[in-house]
């Protein structure tokens, strides 16, 4: 997924260029943090074939898609993952795998390299194997250590992406020395964001100022030391920054998601605003929905903005942050993002951080990404 | 070699192996692609980029480059070093072993 502050050029204004591909809802792990819809399993069903993917992708590179990223779910759940890379590798793509690790096996990894896949991005949940299984609800630690060995060994860049939240944030230089070994090209330390089941856990996951403050300067001090040969990201939870993310680098701007059901949207929690209607590649051509559809003109631009973004001096920085942010915790999309200190919203966030942090808060037990683990419907 | 040039003339700078160059139609334009991330090169950068292979020399290369542009030596020796300092410190090229 990129990320805020990815490396993404922005003279692509105007066209996909980042182009997401969620195979399937469907995956092995059963992550608190999940970034896919609460009612993930209705989809199942409705999962794009084979040709309809391969069509998506050759649209999407008439539009002038570049960078893809093979997601989910779990993309390996697939079996025609490899006949889609080798696909999009003839296209022109640079095709990217975003993987929890299992059923990365060692003759997939074989095929995936022959297809022409030329990066792996691997999730890794902490240093120790209690603390992986059970932020993810299965036995995965061994696994993704085997699996990023592997990777390595056939010659792939390697991104590990560490999902972070208060039960993993103080073993951030644990983790740095484990990538180190393992020899990553890219780590990347992604405070959770909070939409769908992390904002179900949220008073349970949000890490507290200190701990982050902690982990930042452990970074630092690593970047100095590593120099040029690991490269560390470091993402910054809005939450504790004041200014919202510049999200997506903007709506419909570069970003282009296809989600398991071929609904074409542009980012991948943007089913969480309610309201608006998300066309489907079965009912329409990409390019009428990247150019024309009421979906991706929504909030492109900044015609759409209120105060205090419109008059901001920072809208064409941060965008106004994030819609689907705006939406689930002021009702209205429209609303400056309350990650923002200019918010007249922002208390929201500030009662959120005093929330989870309370000695009087009731603890819960974290709720697990499984179906039918909450009800989305009466 | 000019005095003024660090980066020395018997180098051989090419691509990291994660870095791919290549022409892009939509862009008009050499793009250079890797993991999260695309460049779109302006024509200058391009013909450079192109030039590191890990065969050329840096003196090799920055005489093609004479060739190329209608530039003064001078000029077009300055914009090489300027921008294979970029590259180097990016971390797009490293020295062929």
């Amino acid at each position: 997924m990129p990320k805020d502050g990815s490396g993404i050029a922005l003279d692509g204004q105007g066209r996909p260029l980042w182009l997401v591909l969620e195979l399937t809802y469907r995956c092995p792990l059963k992550c608190v943090w999940c970034n896919n819809p609460l009612d993930f399993q209705r989809y199942t069903s409705q999962e794009l074939s084979t040709e309809e993917w391969k069509d998506v992708l050759r649209q999407a590179r008439t539009l002038g898609s570049l960078q893809l990223g093979f997601s989910g779910g779990e993309p390996m759940l697939r079996d025609d993952l490899e006949e889609l890379v080798g696909y999009a590798d003839s296209l022109g793509f640079y095709t990217n795998l975003i993987t929890s690790g299992i059923g990365l096996t060692e003759t997939r990894l074989r095929a995936l390299k022959e297809a022409g896949l030329k990066q792996i991005q691997l999730s890794l949940q902490s240093a120790d194997r209690r603390l992986t299984n059970e932020l993810t609800g299965a036995r995965a630690h061994d696994i993704k250590l085997d699996v990023a060995a592997r990777i390595k060994a056939h010659g792939f860049p390697m991104v590990l992406n560490v999902p972070v939240v208060r039960q993993n944030i103080d073993q951030v230089e644990r983790i740095l020395a484990m990538a180190e070994s393992i020899g990553v090209d890219y780590l990347e330390f992604a405070n959770i964001q909070y939409y769908n089941w992390a904002l179900l856990n949220r008073d349970e996951l949000l890490p507290s100022r200190a701990q982050i403050e902690h982990a930042e300067a452990v970074v630092q001090a690593a970047r100095e030391r590593l120099g040029q040969s690991m490269t560390i990201y470091f993402v910054i939870p809005d939450y504790y920054e004041g200014r919202p993310k510049a999200c997506m680098n903007g709506w419909g701007t570069i970003h282009l998601t296809i989600a398991p059901d071929g609904a074409a949207l542009p980012c991948q929690e943007v089913r969480v605003i309610e309201g608006l209607e998300f066309p489907t590649v079965r009912e329409k051509s990409l390019a009428w929905i990247w150019n024309d559809s009421p979906l991706f003109r929504k909030f492109r631009g900044d015609e759409w903005m209120k105060e205090p973004c419109r008059s901001c001096s920072e809208k064409e920085k941060d965008f106004g942050g994030c819609r689907c942010q705006a939406f689930l915790l002021t009702g209205d999309a429209a609303n400056a993002d309350p990650a923002c200190s200019r918010s007249p919203h922002h208390h929201v966030i500030t009662q959120a951080i005093d929330a989870s942090h309370s000695p009087e808060r009731p603890k819960r037990p974290l709720i697990r990404r499984l179906r039918d683990a909450v009800s989305t419907e009466l | 070699m000019n005095q003024s040039a660090s980066i020395e003339a018997a180098r051989r700078p090419e691509l990291k192996p994660m870095f791919l160059l290549r022409w892009e139609d939509t862009q008009a334009a050499y793009v250079l692609l890797y993991p999260e991330g695309v460049v779109k090169l302006n024509p200058t950068a391009a013909e450079i980029l192109r030039r590191c292979d890990g065969q050329r020399t840096v003196g090799e290369l920055t005489e093609e480059l004479r060739a190329l542009f209608s530039e003064t030596p001078e000029r077009v020796e300055q914009g090489v070093q300027k921008f294979l300092e970029v590259s180097y410190a990016k971390g797009w090229i490293r020295d062929r072993a």
